[in-house]
């Protein structure tokens, strides 16, 4: 009786099992053709590339008239666009700080936050970093809103222009005003090209951040203004030929993108799932699924990012500052400050910084993140027999909003307060800037000063991290690394990661060690049985 | 030494033949791509062994519900029972009376193609391992379409063991073909499906006991 109810039970099981694997088989084998249910899905959020518009700049009259000066353009600007700087006025882009709240000054560049490059904004003081700010003539927030910052798709130089003419104002000479005439009608000319930023407008700072062309980030840099299929897939200009603003959407003048310790979105969610939420995630548009349904990738999906494979190596096309040591900044060569170049015709010494390495098409560092990132500010007490992360990916294994994401970890050496045992924000350029003083001590008091925190006035230098997601640069499928670069038991990519069981890479000993001391325990075996059975021919007389 | 007369039986049906050399197939192939995942070697390329681990391992599990089906249906499940009778005898007879030319204590015949420590091996080995492998196996493949109640490490690393106390048993398994009267008479027996064994050895009635039709 019992054996008829196990035989039962038995078939029950097989039953059961069958079908989960019917099932999942059926999964693995039904769309094996076709495209990838990701680029099916993408192709189809961005089918609808061309944009249109309802206004045709020539023919406003704001603009039909003679400027001569940037405010003037703004006024033109605004005289349609009402809300135009107003908005603008609370973005990011225009007060530097992480807040919307301007008397929380503690993360932004014109707040506490420092990174390990030029280090600090020092409160917009540094009139050096202006350059890249939002306003006209390098005033800061306390000047008026420059649109063409963003705006001005002609490459034309207005900032140039309107110096020029305002360096020829109250001239008389019929020559200088004909001069005059003709720049302003460069001016016109060039205006009514206004459109939404292009990868030029955004790059213009972005690409160049901390001093230089592929200074900061290592996935943005001067190649992505032209870049092939190869170089991205989405910006290339054989390929999609995607703005920056195709991925990071805006509100209000609010450019989606990650925001110092603010994450870029909160949950990855697809535009099928929520269809106003910004495309900022490659799951917008490519799912959380997006490989072949036959594919084990799609397994990834939970722990890793979508960046982690298919983002091969940064700085691919030009190179990328790796390292950058402030110690030895302020020498000088018959008296004057100088640069020392080096591999990919790059600076590795320059008296008003320091040293610096470089590196091309780099292995990214990989971390769990959950979108969020430290970012230390000179109000925070370091350990300087550390080296102290002046910026670092935020999660790990246990958060299911974390995946296994790539980063360029910028290393350098960057002063800080001895005796508060805090980083510094020295003043760079500017009279009391290190870079006409050479005198770092006196750089960071004038520094500390801009942003209200005491320094003790002793410094030396501490080593710092400062990581950036590795994001853009996205290489075409072809190119996606292979399963071994990670899933190999030597040099894998991920030997830094815990919390994670990672096949072809973790194994347990003990238990290895038993199994394989079984496997040679039965060679040994039948080896040394067998011998006896040949040596004495199985006890056969012959 | 008397010599009896061989005669030839037939033991193994088409269908017990076709599972045990499909089943050898798949255990070789899942062996040998399953170290490659293990990180052991690099033979056919990561992405390669994965996706042949798992089509392989899908098969068995399909062709192991027929095998327990035919198991169950015919009976035959009952050659597994395990019996401590004997057993002594035939591993003295592997260990020390194989090498002196004695006759194998247990000869095999319809009703018991199996001697008891072959029952006591195929009962641990098809009731303890194959299950074990097929139950780590497939929750490992369907890791990320289940609740995950086991972690993935413990299901890794418990399949790797019993895969290699598998290949424990196939190196044993295949040097023990080799004990027949000639090198290859085991082998050709699960070829053909006839077995030699000695006329004149009286199959004992506890062997025969659980089969014995009618």
């Amino acid at each position: 009786m019992i054996h008829r109810y196990l035989i039962k039970l038995s078939l029950l099981i097989i039953a059961a099992f069958t079908i989960i694997i019917f099932f999942k088989a059926n999964m693995v084998y039904a769309a094996k053709t076709g495209e990838a249910p990701g680029r099916k899905l993408a192709k189809q959020a961005v089918k609808d590339s061309k944009r249109w518009s309802t206004i045709d700049h020539s023919k406003v009259d704001a603009l039909n008239q003679r400027f001569s000066s940037g405010e003037e353009v703004t006024e033109a600007c605004i005289s349609c666009h009402s809300e135009a700087a107003t908005q603008f006025h609370k973005s990011i882009h225009w007060t530097w700080l992480a807040s919307g709240n301007k008397n929380d000054i503690r993360y932004g560049k014109a707040g506490l936050s420092v990174n390990n490059f030029c280090i600090s904004g020092n409160a917009m003081e540094d009139k050096g970093c202006l350059s890249c700010h939002t306003s006209w003539n390098k005033k800061g927030v306390q000047g008026v809103v420059n649109c063409l910052k963003c705006h001005n798709t002609s490459g034309f130089n207005f900032e140039e222009a309107f110096t020029d003419i305002k360096g020829f104002s109250g001239d008389d000479d019929p020559e200088i005003v004909d001069i005059v005439k003709e720049i302003q009608e460069d001016v016109k000319t060039a205006l009514v090209q206004i459109d939404f930023p292009n990868r030029k407008s955004c790059g213009d700072c972005h690409f160049k951040g901390g001093g230089g062309d592929g200074v900061k980030h290592g996935d943005l840099d001067t190649s992505l203004v032209k870049p092939n299929r190869k170089l991205d897939v989405h910006m290339g200009i054989d390929g999609k030929n995607f703005t920056c603003t195709r991925c990071h959407t805006t509100t209000d003048h609010n450019i989606a993108g990650r925001i110092y310790t603010n994450p870029a979105v909160e949950k990855r969610k697809s535009l099928i799932e929520d269809d106003l939420a910004p495309k900022i995630t490659c799951v917008s548009c490519h799912s959380n699924a997006p490989h072949k349904n036959d594919s084990k990738m799609n397994d990834h999906t939970d722990i890793v990012s979508c960046q982690a494979c298919h983002i091969p190596t940064y700085a691919r096309v030009n190179p990328t500052k790796m390292w950058w040591d402030w110690t030895n900044a302020g020498k000088m060569k018959d008296g004057k400050p100088y640069v020392e170049k080096g591999p990919f015709g790059k600076p590795v010494y320059k008296s008003i910084k320091g040293e610096f390495k470089w590196d091309k098409n780099v292995v990214p560092e990989y971390y769990w993140f959950n979108g969020s990132l430290t970012s230390a500010t000179i109000d925070d007490v370091i350990d300087p027999a550390q080296v102290v992360k002046v910026s670092h990916p935020v999660g790990d294994g246990t958060d299911p909003e974390a995946r296994i994401y790539p980063f360029k970890i910028h290393q350098g050496k960057q002063p800080y307060d001895k005796i508060n045992k805090k980083l510094v924000a020295p003043l760079l350029s500017g009279k009391k800037g290190f870079w006409t003083t050479f005198d770092m001590n006196d750089a960071i008091e004038q520094g500390n000063k801009t942003l209200g925190i005491p320094y003790s006035g002793e410094f030396d230098y501490v080593q710092t991290t400062y990581a950036f997601p590795i994001t853009h640069m996205v290489a075409p499928k072809e190119n996606a690394l292979n399963c071994t670069e990670c899933h190999i038991r030597e040099n894998s990519r991920l030997a830094n990661l815990t919390q994670l069981y990672l096949p072809g890479r973790d194994k347990s000993k003990a238990l290895d060690t038993i199994g394989w001391l079984s496997v040679i325990g039965a060679i040994l075996g039948v080896f040394f049985h067998g011998m006896g059975r040949i040596f004495i021919r199985n006890g056969k007389e012959k | 030494m008397k010599v009896n007369k061989r005669i030839k039986i037939y033991l193994y049906t088409r269908f017990e033949r076709l599972w045990h050399w499909l089943q050898a197939l798949m255990v070789t192939c899942l062996i040998i791509t399953g170290l490659e995942i293990h990180g052991t070697y690099k033979l056919f390329g990561f992405q390669t062994a994965v996706t042949v681990h798992n089509f392989i391992g899908l098969t068995w599990l399909i062709m192991f519900a027929f095998f327990v089906f035919w198991l169950f249906t015919t009976g035959e499940w009952k050659q597994y029972i395990p019996t401590t009778q004997k057993l002594f005898s035939v591993i003295r007879y592997y260990s020390w009376d194989i090498f002196q030319g004695k006759p194998h204590p247990v000869q095999k015949s319809t009703g018991a193609k199996h001697n008891p420590l072959q029952r006591l091996a195929y009962l641990g080995i098809s009731a303890m391992l194959l299950p074990i492998q097929m139950i780590t196996g497939l929750l490992y493949y369907l890791h990320n379409d289940i609740p995950q109640f086991i972690p993935l490490s413990a299901l890794a690393n418990i399949h790797t063991l019993v895969a290699l106390f598998l290949l424990n048993f196939l190196i044993i398994h295949l040097y023990m073909t080799t004990t027949g009267h000639s090198l290859f008479s085991h082998i050709s027996g699960m070829i053909t499906g006839w077995e030699e064994i000695y006329e004149t050895t009286k199959i004992q009635d506890w062997e025969t006991k659980a089969t014995k039709k009618g």
